[in-house]
């Protein structure tokens, strides 16, 4: 069976979400929890390129406020907040890893390669549908997984939960662009109290334990 | 437009604003009016909800059976606890005691919102939405306290239930593009057009939706293997804050499961999203009766008695007899009940004896005349002995599963609860029945900390034996309700 050429909506997005996955990786590595927020913004950044690619394809309007919001929450406020932790805290910049980058590099690549082969045994054949972008975001998701698990301070963690975010968002926009724009609203606002309830627990955690790391979280056991 | 839903709404709402502002008095007296007000109301639903298929308040509210069924434990423990913190909390004084009760009491009054919400809002995106602000509100009052041990299950707590919560969002994009297939690009995930247009889903992508959720919605119910934030955030959380994240909380979303299980059973048929469900459920409950079994402190040992909890009301869903469910439903509304208690309970002890130690806990029973009696009265209802509600449930439960083609499933069940049962009760009723030695009677005189203590056990107790010996009959038909329409297949 010959494939149709994918239309230019769908090399976009397909682009878009790749470089999302990408960003998910070069989080994954950045030594410096400085640059891994700032990943964290460009990434933010590509998904609000991509909401607006959306909205101005399908012709969904309300998608460009999404997109407006999705700026200035996840671009310039979430980032901001985060930054500001890091100048207050003077311990540990540098982020900790259990194990060297080529190993969690390797184990991301392991986790996609696992997502794409899931997504496409679910045999979504639909012509209006990236079914590529969804596989990516899934594993966006997973990727964020492997940072939260491999990375043990709480500036990554906080992260990589956001990150996951943004790849929720990608399977979002490519699925489920006619999803009620009064629900995305609601999903951001949810995750800007999300960012604030992980930043209210990071300066807890900072200062009873005058550190970022998690490794003195181990005492509840059993 | 039905006004007690927009009542059961805006009142918890009302009262988070005014705690945030009034003093302690005020704030207690506010929010036990605000519990009793919204528990009363839930109730008046009960009989409509079984009159009418559903009741609702504009496009955002809908109240069926099995919302109902979910509302009244919620709002009962809203009620009882907010009478048990009376007695519990004692803030210090000066301006540290403020800022403590402003955010107890308005992060306390918040809570109860969101989980009151989450049962009435209508459809799967609002859902997540409610269940999200759940999640944000109780990590902060796990960390209220603010100890090493509270930081630390905070941290984990939040950080485990907002990837749950993640992949829980996936489902519910899954989900909505199902439904592209059938309703175009753009549509709500409203439960009416969702349950009546479900059949013509494609059925991989629900599958794949199906299993995100109990995943998802899994983490925060406590599903093991994704429960491992449950026994540190119910252990280290201020007592009434361990009360609802056990008793209304993990319920709150197993509802969120039965919503997409509902969807998936009209999709895919029973087969798929009942074995999701056991493989869970079996999971959850083989390590909860062994992790009972070796548990010293007493706030771990009833939040591990929660995962076992879980693991009945999925395993209860696989079976295929419509009894079993309307047993999971009932023991829905007798876990709340009896958890909330039991915590209640602990609470007494632990302000008493200041520890959660097992092993230094001695002579409860005759150091709190009432509050002892009553823990180890609630613990063997936990257990399901009768003349407690978790007796009936878990009969109904496993009478449903022994009618079954697969009817192992109900003997292993059985094996478990009886392990589980020798943890629960064995160091229980050897901490609250044994003698306390002299030295620590002459330090602790006999005697309650608190009156209120005794009153929302006394509540706790009597509700949990009302549905053991003999279910209201407008509840019995809301039970029936609920279970018709959780089974309807095609």
């Amino acid at each position: 069976m010959a494939h149709p050429a994918p239309s230019t909506f769908t090399g976009a997005a397909d682009v878009i979400a790749v470089l999302v996955l990408l960003t998910e990786f070069a989080m994954l590595r950045a030594p410096l929890l400085r640059s891994q927020v700032r990943l964290y913004a460009f990434q933010s950044l590509v998904v609000t390129v991509l909401a607006i690619v959306v909205a101005a394809t399908r012709h969904i309007d309300e998608l460009y406020v999404l997109a407006a919001l999705s700026f200035a929450l996840k671009v310039v406020i979430v980032p901001k907040i985060v930054l500001r932790l890091l100048s207050n805290s003077e311990v540990a910049l540098a982020g900790s890893s259990a194990y060297g980058v080529a190993t969690m590099t390797l184990i991301a690549i392991a986790v996609s390669i696992f997502s794409f082969f899931s997504i496409g045994a679910l045999h979504l054949q639909s012509t209006a549908l990236p079914s590529t972008a969804l596989a990516i975001s899934v594993a966006v998701v997973l990727v964020a997984f492997v940072l939260i698990i491999l990375r043990s301070d709480v500036v990554s963690q906080a992260i990589g939960f956001f990150s996951l975010e943004n790849g929720v968002s990608v399977a979002s926009l490519v699925v489920a662009s006619g999803l009620p724009v009064i629900v995305d609203v609601a999903f951001l606002f949810d995750l800007l109290v999300a960012v604030v309830v992980f930043g209210v627990l990071m300066r807890v955690h900072q200062g009873r334990s005058k550190t970022l790391s998690t490794d003195s979280l181990d005492r509840l056991k059993g | 437009m039905n006004t007690v839903l927009i009542a059961i709404v805006v009142i918890p709402l009302v009262s988070t604003i005014v705690t945030w502002w009034t003093p302690l008095q005020a704030s207690r007296v506010v929010t036990v009016a605000s519990g009793f007000a919204v528990f009363v109301l839930s109730l008046t639903l009960v009989p409509s909800a079984t009159s009418h298929t559903f009741l609702a308040a504009g496009p955002a509210l809908r109240a069926d059976a099995l919302s109902v069924v979910f509302l009244v434990p919620t709002t009962f423990l809203y009620a009882t606890t907010a009478i048990f913190s009376v007695g519990y909390l004692h803030p210090p004084s000066g301006d540290a005691g403020k800022r403590y009760t402003r955010h107890f009491y308005a992060g306390l009054n918040a809570f109860c919102w969101a989980m009151a919400v989450a049962p009435i809002v209508n459809g799967l995106a609002l859902l997540w939405v409610a269940i999200e602000v759940t999640t944000v509100v109780s990590a902060l009052l796990v960390a209220i306290d603010d100890t090493d041990g509270a930081t630390e299950a905070a941290w984990k707590y939040v950080l485990l239930a907002s990837l749950g919560l993640g992949i829980a969002l996936l489902a519910t994009i899954v989900m909505y593009y199902a439904g592209t297939r059938v309703f175009g690009s753009s549509y709500d995930l409203s439960y009416p057009q969702l349950l009546a247009e479900a059949h013509r889903f494609p059925k991989d992508v629900v599958r794949l939706a199906d299993i995100l959720a109990v995943v998802g919605f899994g983490t925060k119910m406590g599903l093991v293997p994704v429960h491992t934030w449950l026994p540190d955030a119910h252990s280290e959380a201020p007592t009434p804050i361990s009360a609802l994240l056990s008793g209304a909380l993990l319920a709150t979303s197993f509802y969120a499961i039965l919503r997409f299980f509902q969807v998936s059973m009209r999709c895919l048929g029973p087969t798929y999203p009942r074995n999701v469900l056991l493989a869970f459920g079996l999971a959850s409950l083989v390590l909860a009766a062994l992790y009972l079994l070796s548990q010293r402190d007493l706030k771990r040992l009833l939040a591990y008695s929660s995962v076992e909890h879980m693991g009945i009301l999925a395993i209860g869903m696989s079976f295929s007899a419509p009894i079993a469910i309307v047993g999971v439903l009932l023991h829905v509304i007798a876990h709340g009940t009896a958890k909330g208690t039991a915590f209640f309970g602990a609470g007494s002890v632990v302000r008493k004896f200041k520890t959660k130690d097992l092993l230094r806990i001695r002579g409860g029973v005759a150091l709190l005349p009432w509050s002892g009696p009553m823990l180890v009265l609630a613990v063997l209802g936990l257990s399901a002995m009768p003349p407690f509600g978790i007796f009936r449930s878990e009969f109904l439960i496993v009478s449903g599963g022994l009618s079954d083609p697969h009817d192992a499933v109900a003997a292993i069940l059985v094996v478990l609860v009886t392990l589980a049962f020798f943890g629960l009760s064995w160091f229980t009723t050897e901490t609250m029945l044994t003698p306390a030695p002299a030295m620590l009677t002459a330090r602790l005189k006999r005697g309650e900390t608190s009156r209120f203590i005794v009153v929302a056990m006394v509540l706790g107790l009597v509700a949990l034996t009302v549905i053991g010996v003999h279910v209201p009959g407008q509840l019995s038909d809301l039970l029936h309700h609920a279970a018709s329409e959780l089974e309807v297949t095609r």
